[in-house]
């Protein structure tokens, strides 16, 4: 479970977060939703200690890692995984080595073992047969499937994904989300995605969370969600529709 | 009168938690270099990227700086009659001052911006926080290698440019302007001594340091914008520029 209390952060002189609460379920999918600029990203990193809080806690599984520096923070972050906004591959590594790499760097892992286990996440996530290429010769989608499975290849507990879908066309954006969900509930890691997608995360998501002015105006599940009086939410929702739960189809 | 004060207090206070900041750098860097696992394969890559790949332009720079100072030591000589020591007039200035100085300069060109601007776009598309995240030390990782590779690649390229700078001071002075070849080398032999040597190597040493520290704490510090990239591409040619002949000057100082 990933908690943070009372965090606030101010970059360049702007408060960004003014005191955030909030509890991230265990083996859940949470979407944080949020005008942009709202600093959903920045919240996000300081979930896996990326950035550190000017005051407040955050709290992985019963330990405060908000102060924590070097080697402990790593050993944190090796139950997390990070799906950035542009994938963050590595541009001088093929997408077979970029897969490779958490496993080579972390588990010293060599050889054939390495081959198996990145072909088989290459596959998972639909690019079976491109691990020759670079990122940049890969379309926006399929970088972002490079990033996922160079996310899932160490089975992570955690799972961060920062804007997944961003610059993707509908459809590339909904076999994304299709494959979050299938890989979520295939492998049951915790997911916090952070997404502009509405209404789509309220048929993806098991909980959804809205950042307002530095805080966490709602948190609920998505039905409860679409149901709120709040004035400026509702507005915020609206935009999209609103949709039911549907049943996702893994991936794979 | 305050405000002024206030701005020369804060530019104070900038500058001294710059350099706070590249000394934190630098010196966290060198203690993950200690740390396993050694980035062997890493730092050949570096190396074969700042050493091997400045070759050409180092030898294209040597060969005439060597010919220039062959060309402007003759007519100075000869006024004097001395034609005889133009070898150890162009190999004293090479190995002194010019090798280290002109072969840190274009390794400042040529690799320092590229580490700068590979770093700052690392930084931009968050591949630095993608090594984080992965639990994997961006310092040790990306920073370490290319200190090491700074290290060992620019003394070993103000080597090749002293040889080459030395010959190409040869071609003018003996086969153009008609020196004679014993003396030239002769002149070399018996004016260049082991502290000249160790002194050129002392320098470049310390260049190598100075140019992928500073390019590789722009690049590691660069902001998030294309402008903030191109910004730190330049302040690190600049400042690795300035900080090789200001460093030159006070080792020079100490070492004569």
């Amino acid at each position: 479970m990933i908690k943070l209390v009372g965090v606030t952060k101010t970059l360049g002189g702007h408060p960004v977060l003014r005191g955030v609460d909030l509890v991230i379920p265990p083996r859940k999918l949470t979407t944080i939703i949020g005008r942009s600029g709202e600093g959903k990203s920045v919240l996000l990193k300081h979930m896996i200690g990326l950035m550190q809080p000017d005051s407040g806690e955050v709290w992985v599984d019963g330990m405060e890692i908000s102060r924590l520096r070097g080697r402990a923070l790593n050993d944190v972050r090796k139950r997390f995984a990070m799906l950035f906004q542009g994938a963050a591959l590595f541009d001088s590594l093929t997408v077979f080595e970029n897969v490779a790499f958490p496993l080579r760097e972390r588990l010293r892992m060599k050889g054939p073992e390495v081959a198996g286990l990145v072909e088989e996440k290459l596959e998972q996530v639909g690019l079976a047969g491109m691990g020759h290429k670079f990122p940049a010769e890969l379309s926006g989608g399929m970088r972002k499937r490079a990033g996922l499975a160079r996310a899932l290849v160490m089975q992570p507990e955690i799972i961060l994904f920062d804007e997944p879908t961003t610059g993707l066309d509908p459809l590339m954006a909904k076999s994304i989300h299709d494959l979050i969900v299938g890989m979520q509930r295939k492998f049951g890691f915790t997911a916090v995605m952070v997404s502009h997608e509405i209404p789509e995360i309220f048929g993806i998501s098991d909980y959804v969370a809205m950042l307002k002015g530095g805080r966490i105006a709602l948190m609920a599940e998505p039905l409860e969600f679409q149901r709120t009086q709040d004035p400026d939410i509702r507005e915020f929702i609206s935009v999209g529709g609103t949709v039911s739960l549907r049943v996702v189809s893994p991936g794979w | 009168m305050i405000t002024m004060l206030e701005r020369l207090g804060r530019w104070t206070m900038n500058l001294v938690g710059e350099m706070g900041r590249m000394l934190i750098f630098v010196v966290s860097a060198v203690a993950w270099l200690f740390r396993p696992p050694f980035r062997v394969v890493q730092i050949v890559k570096q190396l074969h990227f700042i050493g091997y790949k400045s070759t050409f332009v180092v030898v294209l720079t040597a060969a005439f700086t060597g010919m220039v100072l062959a060309l402007q030591g003759y007519y100075t000589l000869r006024k004097f009659g001395s034609e005889g020591l133009l070898g150890s007039a162009v190999a004293l200035s090479m190995i002194r001052e010019l090798g280290p100085v002109l072969a840190a300069l274009m390794v400042t060109a040529r690799a320092g911006s590229a580490m700068t601007a590979e770093i700052g776009i690392m930084r931009i598309t968050e591949q630095i926080d993608a090594l984080d995240t992965m639990a994997v030390n961006p310092l040790q990782y990306l920073i370490a290698p290319k200190l090491v590779a700074g290290l060992i690649g620019v003394p070993l390229l103000v080597a090749i440019f002293d040889v080459v700078g030395i010959y190409g001071g040869h071609l003018v002075g003996v086969e153009l302007l008609g020196v004679n070849a014993g003396s030239y080398w002769n002149s070399i032999a018996s004016s260049v001594e082991w502290k000249d040597v160790y002194g050129g190597i002392l320098k470049s040493i310390s260049f190598g340091l100075i140019v992928s520290w500073v390019c590789t704490y722009k690049g590691f510090y660069t902001k998030m914008s294309a402008e903030g990239l191109g910004t730190a591409t330049t302040e690190a040619v600049v400042l690795s520029s300035v900080l090789i002949l200001v460093w030159d000057y006070f080792l020079t100082s100490v070492l004569l």
